[in-house]
């Protein structure tokens, strides 16, 4: 498993999934709060990476 | 003022419930009776420790003269007996030429920093405040 927008969304769906059990008691308000998370995860990782696009090491 | 009898069996369970859920993570809300909490993250932290070590990630050793890999050190150790298991088979070594060394190393410290946030989540629900 080498690619790294997979690891990327892997990384983001345990640490939404514990950030939403922890923070929330009711199943649908879990899955609202870490679908949102999760959602952030992934908008702001590709917005970042195309941002940097242009300034490559 | 001397702490009550009560007062002293109390906190010395909720050292006990703590130490547990961080042995194990999830064992505190079991304990409490948060059945699929404690199960979520039974499943889930230890999933992500295992992926971390497949992934080439590397436990940091406790070395004080480097103050970032002695803090990715604590991190690493935040897992419980996952990471005490993982060292004593010879895991975690890291492959820094892996393509998913740094990938590895952030599930690593991730799940161990995760759970301590389970830790004390679990202390609150004792406390009575969640």
């Amino acid at each position: 498993m080498r690619s790294h927008l997979v690891l990327l969304v892997i990384f983001a769906f345990f640490v939404s999934l514990i950030f939403a059990v922890i923070a929330k008691d009711d199943g649908r308000e879990q899955l609202r709060f870490g679908g949102m998370m999760f959602g952030g995860f992934l908008a702001s990782a590709l917005v970042l990476g195309w941002l940097m696009y242009p300034f490559p090491l | 003022m001397r702490a009550t009898a009560a007062e002293e069996t109390q906190s010395g369970t909720l050292v006990l419930l703590c130490l547990a859920s961080w042995a194990i993570p999830g064992a505190g809300h079991l304990w409490l009776g948060r059945r699929s909490k404690g199960l979520i993250f039974l499943i889930a932290l230890p999933v992500m420790f295992a992926l971390g070590l497949a992934l080439q990630g590397r436990l940091f050793p406790f070395d004080l003269n480097e103050p970032l890999v002695g803090l990715a050190a604590i991190a690493d150790l935040g897992i419980g007996v996952p990471y005490f298991i993982a060292t004593t088979l010879g895991y975690g070594g890291g492959e820094v030429r892996a393509v998913t060394y740094e990938y590895g190393n952030a599930y690593l410290i991730v799940a161990g920093l995760l759970n301590l946030l389970v830790v004390i989540d679990a202390f609150d629900v004792a406390m009575g405040r969640k």
